[in-house]
């Protein structure tokens, strides 16, 4: 692992939910089998962001191509698994529990929270920003916290007097405090009860105490990275943080959603490490943004429907920048099922890299067997 | 009505329907037990609901653009039919054919499913199968569309065996690939063009030219067969008996584990389960004997408190206490919002993560979605003008007793079981705020707050989580 810094390395997850078409993002545009098969939906050469004569960046994304030039983008090309799932909750379920055989319900950063905090001391060590826990952090008996607003997140938070609802918060501690063993329900009831407690007053002051002269802009994903950055920034001893920017179904009309989505999405993800660096807290921050599957070679005339391979992306100061892996094949008797990007490294694999390279715990009984790792990171 | 015999109907109202406010249990105070099961398994003696007025105040309902509106339509009707068990049946269908808006993006199909199994959903196994082979929501969920006599697409047939009707062991991959061959053909048809018309119904149509007709073997069976022979052939296993049976006691009487571990555990009360099949057996698929039963039956009497409330339950459930979203909405009253209460708490109605549906019992619940359950149902009770909050003030006569406080809030909420360490917070909640005169209106405007917080407190407990 590599010791970049001293203090205890965070790990960021940013899920495009919806499948993101890999091949507008980093768009293959010396390649005419590109053009031939995106007769309408293409980037046209003269508008990409190059990176290396062969690839470059969907014109919306600057900011993040700023990010890349500095050193700080390790992309992840082809990432995806075999025999890859094209429904969206089958296919996130499987990135979520890296379990593509059966149904589970561990996910396995609720197996990595377990093993940063064994005895479930912080109910902040894990915390998503959105509605909902997504699967990938849930584990029965692993506690960890789910904000949907930051500002008033916690429990009677629409009792408006405070000392009413100091009150009632004792009141609700007393009811969910006893340890009763009448039954496993209720005494789950009882600690998800007391954690959200616990977890709720510990994140408060995250709020309070943050100051900054980054301005995120106005839209979901800025405003929850910014919530990742205030929790981070207050030193909470948060780890893992979780959280989704929606949209990327783009069967239909994907020329005018995804430039949108990307513009959001970079300048946020600029803004974040940018709010980072101010408050001297990048150093130990890893970032991965991933999507459930990428789209089909071919588009259907106004957008693309579910493929295979997609890309992934490690963002950071302790990252060595650069591609890894290889962008997958546009020649046709390579394709997936005919119609896809064949992934050309597997998933699990680069959540193992993560793991050992940057968490510092073991892969294998995270995403249960061993997959080539890559080597993303930048030497000490 | 003695207390127990209340109890016992509040019970029934939650598991039958969404609960029931005092008022209401009282409107049916003269009705025996047996006599509200007969009322519940036939909706037809009481009126429909009337959307005259909620279609009035919204306006957008008219339109099929968005399903978020349509499904707290549905929450607005599980709050304030006439009828019941109808739309608990509904949600019941829609728990186990799990079907979602995301891929079709249709509101017309999307609802028109809802509606179907309103329409059928107490009536016979066989016919809400053949119904839902031909329903257009599920046929393009499934890719049923996509299967053709040249070029069979399994994903119908499979889940119709595995997550419909007979459970995964009961049947061959073989099967699965007849099953599907007997469905080429079935397909659907849109009336107008997309552009510019919009979304209308669409209709089930059978393409007799992209229908597969030589011989099929199905379960050992062999002939010529089409999707109704599979159904009927379906229908007469017991497999198919236990699943549906097993899906009523998880879904009305206790928490089973999660489906796919069904093929692997056993039912938790075997012999409720196996009465079940027998009488769903003997009566040819028909559900009210099977229902009629098992609400009558001492497993289902004995049940109180033993499942967890699914969101929808949740948000129906505590609205009818605090008598929001009535029939004619309130100022302010929204309905498209409610959609989005249940969805917060993990059940997007219309919008269930995968086929396999739901994950449900305890799994309702984690630290996000006991916050958004315990805030929504508190916040319900910030307002002292509710009518459901005024009714439950005025049974609280001219005065109430600390000593008596909890327990009297406790029966007009419920009446809802507590543990021991629950009822002694609440308590100290009441020794804290004393003795409460209600007699005049300046005493009831000065002590309304306080008694709205107990409720508020008792429906944050960890009781309350539970139906």
């Amino acid at each position: 692992m590599t010791t970049f810094t001293q203090k205890d390395p965070v790990f960021v997850v940013v899920q495009l939910s919806g499948g993101n078409d890999f091949m507008n993002t980093l768009v293959p545009y010396s390649n005419p089998a590109y053009y031939d098969n995106r007769k309408f939906l293409n980037i046209a050469e003269e508008d990409v962001l190059p990176l290396d004569g062969t690839l470059g960046w969907h014109p919306e994304m600057a900011p993040f191509k700023e990010l890349y030039d500095k050193g700080m983008v390790s992309v992840v090309q082809g990432i995806g698994y075999p025999d890859s799932n094209r429904s969206h909750f089958r296919g996130m379920d499987i990135w979520h529990t890296c379990a593509p055989d059966e149904v589970s319900t561990i996910g396995w950063l609720g197996n990595v929270i377990e093993q940063l905090d064994p005895r479930g001391e912080n109910p902040l060590t894990g915390v998503n920003f959105g509605v909902g826990l997504p699967r990938a952090m849930s584990k029965a008996g692993v506690p960890v916290t789910s904000v949907s607003n930051l500002d008033e997140y916690g429990l009677m938070s629409g009792i408006s007097a405070q000392q009413q609802r100091v009150q009632a918060l004792q009141i609700f501690k007393d009811m969910y405090g006893q340890a009763v063993g009448s039954g496993p329900v209720m005494d789950y009831l009882s600690r998800t009860g007391m954690d959200v407690l616990s977890g709720a007053d510990l994140i408060k002051v995250a709020p309070q105490q943050y100051e900054s002269t980054v301005e995120y802009s106005d839209n979901p994903i800025a405003k929850s990275l910014r919530d990742v950055a205030r929790v981070h920034t207050a030193n909470l001893g948060t780890r893992i943080f979780y959280t989704q920017q929606g949209g990327y179904d783009t069967h239909a009309n994907q020329l005018p959603t995804q430039p949108g989505l990307f513009r959001d999405l970079s300048r946020a993800v600029n803004d974040f490490f940018a709010d980072l660096e101010e408050h001297d807290a990048d150093e130990n921050v890893v970032m991965l943004i991933f999507s459930e599957f990428g789209r089909r070679i071919n588009d259907n005339g106004s957008g693309t429907d579910h493929g295979s391979g997609g890309g992934a992306y490690l963002v950071g100061k302790p990252m060595a920048g650069g591609l890894y892996s290889e962008y997958p094949s546009l020649e046709r008797d390579k394709w997936e099922k005919g119609e896809d990007l064949a992934h050309t490294i597997d998933f699990r694999g680069i959540y193992g890299t993560v793991i050992e390279q940057w968490l510092g715990l073991e892969a294998a009984p995270i995403v249960y067997g061993n997959f080539e790792q890559i080597n993303p990171f930048r030497a000490n | 009505m003695n207390t127990n015999e209340l109890a016992l109907k509040a019970h029934l109202l939650r598991r039958a329907g969404f609960g029931a406010s005092r008022s209401e249990l009282e409107s049916i105070s003269d009705k025996s037990y047996e006599e509200i099961v007969e009322d519940l398994v036939h909706p037809e003696r009481f009126e429909e609901i009337d959307e005259d007025y909620l279609k009035r105040y919204n306006p957008e309902l008219s339109y099929h653009d968005g399903h978020p509106i349509h499904a707290g339509r549905w929450i607005w009707r599980m709050i304030n039919t006439k009828r019941p068990l109808e739309e608990k049946m509904a949600l019941f269908w829609h728990h186990v054919f799990a079907t979602a808006h995301y891929k079709g993006d249709h509101t017309p199909s999307t609802i028109g499913q809802i509606e179907m199994f309103r329409e059928n959903g107490l009536t016979n196994i066989r016919q809400i199968l053949i119904d839902l082979s031909k329903d257009p929501h599920m046929n393009y969920w499934l890719d049923n569309c996509e299967n053709h006599s040249d070029q069979p697409n399994e994903n119908w047939g499979r889940e119709l065996l595995e997550l419909f009707s007979m459970g995964v062991g009961n049947y061959s991959e073989d099967d699965v690939k007849q099953a599907a061959r007997a469905f080429t053909g079935w397909t659907f048809e849109q009336p107008l063009p997309l552009y510019p018309y919009g979304h209308y119904e669409s209709k089930f149509v059978f393409n007799e030219s992209d229908h597969d007709n030589s011989e099929k073997t199905f379960l050992g069976r062999t002939g010529n067969f089409n999707g109704e022979d599979i159904i009927d052939i379906i229908c007469e296993e017991r497999a198919t008996a236990l699943f549906i049976c097993r899906h009523l006691y998880n879904f009305f009487v206790e928490d089973e584990p999660q489906i796919p571990a069904w093929s692997i555990e056993p039912p938790r009360n075997p012999e409720a389960v196996d009465a079940m099949i027998d009488i769903l057996m003997s009566n040819e698929g028909e559900l009210r004997p099977v229902l009629n039963y098992m609400f009558n039956s001492d497993f289902f009497k004995n049940s109180f408190y033993k499942k967890v409330k699914n969101p929808s339950e949740l948000v129906a459930g505590t609205l009818k206490l605090s008598g929001r979203y009535a029939v004619v909405p309130a100022e302010g009253e929204n309905v498209g919002t409610l959609y989005n209460t249940a969805a917060v708490m993990g059940q997007a109605l219309m919008n269930p993560p995968t086929v396999e549906g739901w994950h449900t019992g305890h799994e309702w619940i984690d630290g996000g979605t006991l916050n958004e359950r315990v805030n929504f149902a508190v916040n319900q009770f910030n307002d002292v003008s509710s009518p459901g909050f005024e009714d439950i003030l005025g049974r609280l006569g001219s005065a109430v007793k600390s000593v008596d406080l909890v327990d009297k809030c406790l029966d007009l909420i419920g009446p809802i079981e507590v543990g021991d360490e629950t009822r002694q917070a609440l308590s100290k909640y009441a020794e804290e705020v004393g003795d409460l005169e209600l007699s005049t209106d300046e005493d009831r405007a000065e002590n309304a707050k306080k008694i709205a917080r107990m409720i508020q407190l008792i429906v944050a407990t960890r009781e309350y989580q539970f139906a």
